[in-house]
């Protein structure tokens, strides 16, 4: 064997010699990440490779080739568009036009005041109802918005970070009101708080009561909504403030890892809650870079869960993930031609093993998309599932050298920066020293330099560039009366309420955040009788304060 | 000498987006301005009392949730309020062409920046409309 890679190393480099003659473009070979790439991959790049220690069989640890045994020839990934806008009696048609196309999963989009945590009447909410998704201010919303959709039939996913404990309890108390026992539940809450501080910023609390209301939601789903996904473990954000491919896996897995430490020093067994553990990737447009990574990832993590958490089940040992394609690839500039950027970006998360996938409209770099673009991106997918073919074989690019060498460079690169997270004491620790902050702003801010100097081309904008371009794409404006009724609606319903039980349930849930019960049952009363999101998380906000960042550029 | 040009790069809205407004914030910087970064979630009432307190030339906002007509001419109000209308006011984000007239016409905004500006455009455009000495 060794005789043989002795040959290839002769060839290689009697090949090299003679390369040496012929003149490159002159053009920046890396990776839209900066990372160099050798312009040949032999059996050089992967000397040592086993296959059954480093790939395995799809299905089985370490689950490289993906984490079904059969893959797409299975079932194809999910076509899960991201959706919500303006009340939730609107979003609700919606919904119900989307189930009766056959769609059998919902993803919910809130407004920024419910991500926030304030009620639609809030001075902060001002000019913000509704406008980037849809405004949900108590169980009462919450009811209207899930009208006639039986929680039993359908699979929900809830974009909610820093108050997600919250609309989670809205959501089962929807369920008990329609008869449906929380047992019964599907869908997943966003709930990965440690990106917020990270990349995406909506936080509201810090870090450590953060972390409790996290655990808290693992234990009281592992005992009463086994099948919900509690978590997902977002890079896709990190990678959109500017990160590079590598900093998007590192520092997701390093949060899935925070997740996994909290839930076991809760005292948790690892097995009762990582099964229910999920991630979200961002799709890129370096297309083997971005590939080599979702693999890498897979590998990563089975390997942590098994020898350094010891877990067992091997439901623990699955990274599953949904992707979405990269919104800042996009362009301003000739918006059509994001259509094709997002098919690329599409086909690698295919290729990649994805569990299921958004791929953004060619408009949504300059507004909420028309109906007409969610339909092309939406038939992006489809093409890709029937089409191209490459459904119909797991983890086509295993063993190509580069993709092979590169998985293993992604991994190597992640290891170093986990090394480098636990020298500075951990994630949290991390954060509060500004370290991902200031790698990601570092990032961005290179590659911008990049885009000014040329070195990095993006057609349309820095080469290929139409001089008197005009615009001609509607824009959607969401009508200021959304606002006006959201807040009527809020009020009239303090108003109209049992106000005695709304404070006795707010005070029990004061004493019990005071303490250390967890609060998930606490703020299930306070949900069913009525307060408000604003109050309940007004009540956090007294006992755990809020949290200031410490803004670097 | 000439003083430096000082910005200040303010995020107002709930939304978190902050990688336009800090890689601008850096760029600023290393042509040679003082920059103040407000960091995220600001109201106009606290972007306007950091940029009286710091006493800048140039207050740059960065908008990507819509709310660019409501917030413009807020800034802009309290300004003239407190007797800084001499302040420049510009701004960066995903603003639609009609609204980049209007707010111009109304003095909202002297100047937008729309996705593809370089950092040399921005750069060049402060030193060109900013008196210092």
């Amino acid at each position: 064997m060794s005789e043989k890679m002795d040959e290839i190393r002769k060839a290689r480099e009697a090949w090299a010699e003679q390369r040496k003659k012929m003149q490159d473009r002159d053009f920046v070979f890396e990776t839209v990440s900066s990372m160099p790439v050798k312009d040949l991959y032999t059996p050089e790049d992967i000397e040592g490779f086993d296959y059954l220690r480093d790939l395995g069989m799809p299905g089985q640890y370490p689950y490289t080739r993906g984490v079904q045994g059969n893959m797409y020839r299975g079932r194809l990934w999910t076509m899960r568009q991201f959706a919500g806008f303006a009340t939730a009696r609107e979003s609700n048609e919606r919904y119900k036009y989307l189930l009766s196309k056959g769609q059998t999963g919902l993803s919910v989009a809130f407004d920024m005041p419910t991500i926030m945590g304030y009620d639609s009447d809030h001075p902060r909410a001002y000019g913000e109802v509704g406008r980037v998704g849809v405004a949900i201010d108590s169980l009462q919303d919450m009811e209207t918005l899930f009208d006639g959709i039986p929680l039993d039939k359908v699979s929900t996913s809830m974009t909610i970070n820093a108050p997600a404990s919250i609309l989670w309890c809205m959501y089962i108390a929807t369920g008990e009101k329609q008869g449906v026992p929380s047992e019964k539940l599907t869908g997943t809450i966003q709930n990965d708080i440690l990106k917020e501080y990270i990349a995406q910023k909506s936080w509201i609390f810090p870090p450590e009561p953060s972390m409790r209301l996290i655990t808290d939601i693992f234990a009281y789903a592992s005992r009463h909504v086994p099948r919900w996904n509690t978590v997902s473990i977002s890079g896709y954000h990190i990678r959109e403030a500017g990160s590079t491919a590598v900093q998007e896996l590192a520092f997701t897995l390093a949060d899935g890892f925070a997740y996994v430490e909290a839930g076991i020093a809760a005292g948790l067994d690892v097995d009762d809650f990582a099964p229910r553990l999920s991630f979200f990737f961002n799709a890129h447009i370096d297309f083997f870079e971005e590939i080599a990574k979702y693999r890498a990832a897979r590998r990563i993590w089975a390997r942590r869960m098994k020898e350094k958490y010891g877990a067992k089940n091997p439901r623990s040992w699955m990274l599953r993930f949904h992707t979405q394609t990269a919104g800042c690839s996009l362009t301003a500039q000739q918006p059509e031609n994001n259509i094709v950027r997002t098919a690329y970006e599409a086909l690698a998360a295919v290729l990649g093993g994805t569990q299921s996938l958004h791929t953004n409209s060619m408009d949504e770099v300059l507004a909420l998309p028309t109906e007409k673009a969610v339909q092309i991106a939406l038939r992006t997918q489809q093409i890709l599932a029937c089409e191209t073919g490459v459904a119909n074989v797991i983890d086509p690019l295993a063993g190509s050298y580069y993709v092979e060498a590169l998985t293993n460079k992604m991994e190597e690169e992640a290891e170093k920066y986990f090394a480098e997270i636990e020298r500075r004491g951990g994630v949290l620790a991390a954060i509060d020293q500004n370290f991902f902050q200031q790698e990601i702003a570092d990032a961005a801010y290179q590659f911008q330099r990049a885009v000014d100097a040329k070195k990095r081309i993006m057609v349309g904008v820095n080469e290929f560039v139409n001089e008197d371009e005009k615009l001609d794409i509607e824009i959607l404006k969401i009508d200021p009366q959304v606002e006006k009724d959201q807040v009527a609606r809020v009020q009239k319903l303090r108003r109209e309420r049992d106000n005695i039980k709304v404070g006795d349930t707010l005070e029990a849930l004061r004493k019990a955040a005071q303490g250390t019960d967890n609060l998930i049952p606490y703020i299930l009363e306070c949900v069913r009788a009525y307060a408000t999101e604003g109050e309940i998380v007004q009540v956090f906000r007294e006992v755990f304060g809020e949290y200031k960042e410490k803004p670097i550029f | 000498m000439a003083r430096k040009i000082r910005v200040l790069v303010a995020k107002p809205g709930l939304d978190g987006h902050d990688r336009g407004a800090r890689v601008i914030a850096r760029g600023l910087r290393d042509a040679g301005m003082e920059v103040i970064y407000t960091g995220l979630h600001q109201t106009p009432e606290q972007i306007v009392e950091a940029a009286l307190q710091e006493d800048v030339d140039v207050v740059g906002l960065s908008i990507l949730s819509g709310a660019h007509m409501t917030m413009f001419p807020r800034v802009c109000e309290l300004l003239k309020e407190n007797g800084a209308e001499d302040i420049i006011v510009i701004g960066g984000g995903t603003v639609p062409e009609d609204d980049i007239a209007a707010l111009k016409e109304n003095g909202w905004a002297r100047e937008i920046f729309t996705p593809g500006a370089t950092m040399e455009t921005i750069v060049r455009w402060i030193n060109e409309n900013v008196k210092t000495g």
